[in-house]
């Protein structure tokens, strides 16, 4: 099926980078420019940052976000110097799954972290990260070469599925460091309290730091949203990430994670009225933003925009950030039952991807995706997997159908799984064909280059049959 | 810039027109590639080009620059560019006060009334060179984007009294140009958005309004160019000309059709 075909070579692909990619840290699509420097002892140093790798449309420096199948969603890897925001689900609950994969991803990479809460206390925040998914009981099973030639492994058979047969190879002793781009992380076991006290954080938790004075004038910023821009800028500026300090060279990344950013916690009150304080937010992106451009850091926040009383707050949101991520839990919503969505437990709307340094940006065909987090794994697919799996017991082929474009299951309606679809259902028309209850010619859905015409065998008799509803056609 | 979105408005490097206020608008999509074309164009006409780039940061804009055929470094060596980079600006204002007005001290202020400081700075930047003979052939002021404005605190009445200053100063009194660029909320309801954007709408010669398709994401189409011709000085005895285009994007160039003629679909 072409759907599988082009999920495979996806995964194929990715994994042949990253194959490359831990031999010598560096792909064999190298390009010249880099984004931060253009002179070549500067590229090379930045080329060997752990946990990093250059992008292979523009040359960008890219870190994980801690979920392989996100990372390819979103071209490679979240960029170095911007923002990665998360809308988050409605009770919170695969946001912050997100948030600690991200995190989780900077211990093992050994980058520093800045963990900013309004909610929990930083620390219990790592005491909760997940572990990484140790591969004592795999063997890999490349197309090519081994990623890791040094450590020579068991042989046991790996009994998961094909596309995850790309594990880490942790190294049970000192600081993990590990060659790999992205790490699977096990959701049900916590990360080893060593891994945690080997790394170097910060953290900022607001009730804490709101009570030391400000030497900032009162600008519109709520206490709590200033206190963390200096906070951060502080660290920035002391541990040399943005290379003002000539002392310290400082060769690697600051991971910054904001949990909850716009919620009442923080003293903002844009989830509370409609008229509040809208300029906090915004404002406060915006200068987080630059200090992100300035430095050697990636920021992943996450937002409850479904709070957000005032929506044009949403959009300037949206654009005052570079990507934007929204996740969507099927808990509560009539969605749980749809068989559609069996097996899965949300959808996964990629709202925005930022073209850096470029006119174009590498944005992936799948429009409709959804996750679900089976006990170990937190996976992402196409929902037509699932869809052309159990649908075709539905909408069995043989028939001709009207694809409704608007207010579908599929959400976006994109040109083009549309035309997929009805040439994927369209199978035989040389069978019967009962005809979807219609009163006017069938719409063109589609690109329109093949033309929807009326099945055979739709006059029949003289008169115009109609098919008991096989769709039923909402009111 | 692009040559097919030259052929479409008419225009070359050449042969550009002064005194016009441009107003680029996108919808549902990103209408950024808009901007570079006009920074390139007006860099290659050989104007002399004040970039207020708010959104992103400059090594952006110059690498694009450079696929573009246009180097936003010797550019602003030479004293063709000035820029004021927005994002690396912001952070020494906010943190650091400043002795001398800078032009985007509306950051740090509570309430900030007007964008005076900001015109200042345009002015400034474009004032023409006391020699006498001009090196350069117009004052173009290019602003990405104005909708961030808003975003960090402005009312859109701020805004707009910002851009008639503007308008003032580099198109009637300097004969330039100003191209500026606005997000359209589409549906939210950001009214203040709403407020700048119909007001600007009214006051400038040329609209390039990006859209997305409708019918949502298209790998070979990418979105829908309309071109709005006016004059909005005169009463509107004849119909201000409009057309409609859509186009790719692709790595160093736009290519625009028909619609529906997407060489994809033929």
């Amino acid at each position: 099926m072409a759907a599988v075909a082009t999920c495979g070579t996806g995964a194929g692909s990715t994994g042949s980078m990253v194959a490359a990619g831990g031999k010598n840290n560096v792909t064999s699509f190298q390009r010249r420019g880099p984004r931060a420097s253009g002179s070549d002892s500067s590229y090379s140093r930045l080329v060997s940052i752990a946990g990093t790798r250059p992008s292979v449309r523009n040359g960008q420096l890219l870190v994980s976000t801690g979920l392989p199948a996100l990372d390819q969603l979103l071209g490679g890897g979240l960029a170095v110097g911007t923002v990665l925001l998360i809308e988050e689900d409605k009770y919170n609950i695969y946001s912050s799954l997100l948030f600690k994969y991200f995190l989780a991803e900077g211990i093992i990479n050994g980058h520093t972290l800045l963990v900013a809460s309004a909610k929990e206390d930083p620390a219990d925040i790592l005491q909760e990260l997940p572990a990484p998914l140790l591969d004592d009981n795999v063997k890999k099973d490349f197309d090519e070469d081994a990623c890791n030639h040094k450590t020579a492994e068991s042989n046991i058979k790996m009994k998961i599925a094909w596309r995850y047969q790309l594990l880490p190879k942790m190294e049970q002793a000192g600081p993990v460091s590990s060659s790999r781009f992205g790490h699977y992380y096990d959701a049900s076991k916590k990360m080893p309290q060593e891994l945690i006290e080997a790394s170097k954080w910060h953290g900022f938790f607001s009730p804490e730091k709101s009570s030391s004075t400000l030497n900032i004038e009162p600008c519109s910023l709520t206490h709590g949203y200033i206190k963390l821009l200096q906070f951060i800028q502080n660290i920035i500026y002391e541990e040399g990430f943005d290379g003002s300090n000539p002392q310290k060279k400082q060769k690697n990344i600051l991971r910054i994670g904001i949990q909850n950013l716009g919620s009442p916690l923080w003293g903002d009150d844009i989830c509370c009225t409609e008229n509040g304080n809208s300029h906090s937010l915004t404002k406060f992106l915006y200068v987080l933003r630059g200090l992100l451009r300035t430095s050697l850091s990636a920021c992943m926040i996450t937002m409850p925009t479904h709070l957000i009383q005032n929506k044009a707050i949403i959009s300037r949101v949206t654009n005052l950030s570079d990507t934007v991520v929204g996740l969507e839990s099927f808990i509560g919503s009539e969605r749980e039952t749809n068989p559609l969505y069996k097996d899965y437990h949300g959808l996964i709307h990629i709202r925005q991807i930022p073209r850096l340094n470029n006119l174009i940006y590498d944005v992936s065909d799948v429009k409709d995706l959804a996750f679900k987090l089976k006990k170990k794994l937190f996976t992402i697919e196409w929902v037509q997997d699932n869809y052309l799996r159990q649908e075709r017991n539905i909408y069995p082929p043989g028939f001709s159908y009207l694809l409704k474009q608007k207010d579908s299951a599929w959400g976006e309606g994109s040109l083009q799984h549309s035309t997929f679809l009805m040439s994927f259902l369209a199978k035989a028309t040389a069978f019967a064909s009962r005809l979807v209850r219609h009163s006017e010619p069938l719409e063109q859905t589609g690109s329109g280059r093949a033309l929807q015409a009326a099945g055979p065998r739709l006059w029949r008799d003289g008169r115009r049959q109609e098919a008991p509803g096989l769709l039923v056609t909402p009111p | 810039m692009f040559p097919e979105l030259n052929n479409l408005l008419n225009t070359t490097p050449d042969r550009a027109e002064q005194g016009k206020l441009t107003l680029l608008c996108d919808a549902n999509t990103d209408g950024s590639f808009l901007v570079h074309h006009f920074l390139s164009f007006y860099l290659k006409a050989n104007c002399k080009v004040c970039f207020v780039a708010l959104i992103q940061s400059f090594s952006h804009y110059n690498i694009v620059g450079q696929k573009l055929g246009v180097s936003l470094t010797v550019a602003r060596e030479c004293g063709q560019l000035v820029f004021l980079e927005g994002l690396k600006s912001s952070v020494d204002v906010f943190f650091r006060a400043q002795a001398e007005p800078h032009p985007l001290q509306f950051l740090r202020e509570a309430n900030a009334e007007n964008l005076q400081p900001l015109y200042e700075f345009v002015r400034e930047a474009l004032k023409p060179v006391d020699d006498g003979e001009a090196a350069w052939r117009c004052p173009v002021l290019l602003v990405d984007d104005l909708s961030v404005l808003l975003s960090l605190g402005m009312g859109a009445v701020a805004v707009l009294d910002f851009i008639h200053y503007c308008r003032a100063t580099v198109c009637w009194e300097r004969k330039g140009n100003i191209v500026a660029l606005v997000h359209d909320s589409g549906d939210t309801e950001d009214e203040e958005n709403n407020i700048l954007l119909n007001g600007l709408s009214h006051q400038s010669h040329l609209i390039l309004r990006a859209e997305g398709l409708p019918t949502g994401f298209c790998r070979d189409v990418h979105g829908q160019l309309r071109i709005l011709w006016r004059t909005p000085s005169q009463p509107t005895t004849q119909r201000d000309r409009s057309l409609t285009y859509q186009y790719k994007i692709q790595d160093k160039s736009v290519s625009f059709f028909a619609k529906g003629m997407s060489p994809a679909v033929l």
